[in-house]
């Protein structure tokens, strides 16, 4: 049995209003407001990065799990803004958190579901023996087109995870995987901006592989919905996490906690891990979990898991989501908002 | 700042490494192999705690060229609980609320870039403490 020994999550102080967004392309902020449940969004500032997230995410799992970094033998980042194309994220991210030189690390992608891989991937290394600790980082600063509805959500935040055998947090029961080629978001190699397919992102995509592998989870568990304490799944925006979940027959009690995305935003590969985070800074002993992320292109990745009477004991060694969102904030205009996200062009 | 300097600099910049002199306790950020104070050469890492206080700031207006984009900025001394002093920008508020005795927590974050193509320059930056 392997499971979570700490975790840990980061999201930028910066915020911008879904008003705010609205009002510069002429939109009625309240339509916005009522069909994609969506407040405010995290914004990056211009030294806020999948690295700098990553770190600060990991520095907080590093301190629940109260164990010495020179031990965790991977490191794996999920992201679809990793900050170099050439180069991994992870490296810088090693240093900083005093891990290696003796470990095994790479930069994952899979869109929205990086995250959900890398932590998959270090489950299965430590599950394995291979490695005494693993941890896996969903984090990005997410691109959205302006005038694009992925403005409204595209965010910044991540959450780190680290997996052993010993004095777990929460225990994974089961993992399931459901994957299928399905082109509904993509951003071919040069673009600046992600492009979508609109209503086809829905059904066909998110709808068809969360519930799929939701179901399956369930059925290879035997739990049924109101077995578990609180259920997250992949957050693009507020309206697609609520719907899945009813669906599966879940009650918005159990969503609520991980629904961190009408004042966060989509915060991509680290969406549904944050929400996982906000789920175990309050869940209590034997607690169960549901997680299922969604990454475009397309699949989805689900865990059960189960808290352990260690995971209060370690709920206050780190900054909470919760304190992270409702916290201090700096709201930006939407010219400021264009200039962090380097979306003004200026002369050399 | 031309990538080897960089490189060796990371101790410092990423894990806040520093010195402390075994003989009279003097802790030098960056770690040195001298104490500056007595002279010893018995010099021991140490890790900075990631927080401090501010001693002495300013607001930037006319910033180098890299930092163009992020003026005005505030820039600070900060003490760490150990003794070591540090000069770093202070971010995620608004400058002219950095003052002495302004205590903040060292984050991560992204110092410059070395041009439009060069590396990525990273270190800790200063954010107030709420």
């Amino acid at each position: 049995m392997a499971g979570i020994v700490g975790y840990g999550a980061y999201i930028p102080r910066k915020r911008i209003k879904a008003d705010e967004i609205a009002l510069q392309w002429g939109k009625n902020p309240e339509t916005i407001k009522r069909g994609l449940l969506l407040q405010e969004k995290s914004v990056p500032g211009f030294d806020e990065d999948t690295i700098t997230i990553s770190v600060s995410a990991g520095r907080s799992a590093i301190a629940r799990a109260g164990i010495d970094p020179q031990k965790i033998g991977a490191l794996y980042i999920g992201s679809e803004s990793h900050p170099y194309a050439v180069k991994p994220s992870g490296t810088v991210a090693a240093e900083a958190l005093g891990i290696g030189p003796e470990v095994h690390i790479a930069d994952f992608e899979f869109a929205c579901k990086a995250g959900t891989e890398a932590m998959f991937v270090a489950l299965g290394l430590v599950e394995a023996g291979r490695v005494d600790y693993a941890m896996g980082i969903g984090a990005d600063t997410s691109q959205g087109a302006p005038d694009d509805a992925l403005e409204f959500s595209a965010s910044a935040g991540g959450a780190a995870f680290i997996f052993g055998r010993d004095d777990m947090v929460a225990e994974v029961i089961e993992t399931y995987s459901y994957t299928s080629d399905t082109p509904d978001f993509w951003r071919r190699e040069g673009e600046f901006y992600p492009r979508h397919g609109g209503r086809f992102t829905g059904e066909p995509a998110y709808f068809k592989h969360v519930l799929a592998a939701s179901r399956a989870i369930l059925e290879k568990t035997g739990l049924k919905a109101e077995d578990f304490a609180y259920a997250v799944f992949h957050m693009p925006n507020g309206k697609f996490p609520m719907t899945a979940g009813k669906q599966l027959g879940f009650k918005k009690e159990q969503l609520d906690t991980g629904w961190v995305v009408p004042t966060m935003g989509n915060t991509y590969s680290g969406s549904s891990p944050t929400g996982l985070a906000a789920i175990l800074d309050v869940a209590k002993p034997d607690d169960l979990i549901l997680i299922t992320s969604f990454g475009s292109g397309a699949g989805s990745d689900s865990f059960v898991l189960k808290a352990t009477k260690r995971l209060p004991e370690v709920q206050g060694l780190a900054p909470t989501v919760r304190s992270m969102l409702d916290g201090p904030r700096q709201y930006v205009t939407y010219g400021e908002y264009a200039k962090f996200r380097e979306k003004i062009i200026v002369n050399e | 700042m031309p990538s080897p300097r960089y490189t060796r600099e990371i101790p410092s910049r990423y894990r806040l490494e520093a010195g402390r002199c075994k003989g009279c306790g003097k802790v030098t950020y960056p770690a040195r192999t001298i104490c500056p104070s007595c002279r010893g050469e018995e010099i021991e890492k140490i890790n900075l705690s990631p927080r401090g206080k501010v001693v002495t700031s300013t607001v930037i207006h006319v910033p180098p060229d890299d930092f163009l984009m992020e003026a005005p900025y505030a820039m600070a001394v900060v003490e760490t609980p150990e003794g070591a002093r540090l000069m770093t920008q202070v971010v995620d508020c608004e400058p002219s609320t950095v003052l002495p005795g302004l205590e903040v927590s060292l984050e991560f974050r992204l110092i410059r870039k070395e041009g439009k193509s060069g590396i990525l320059c990273y270190g800790h930056k200063a954010v107030p403490v709420a």
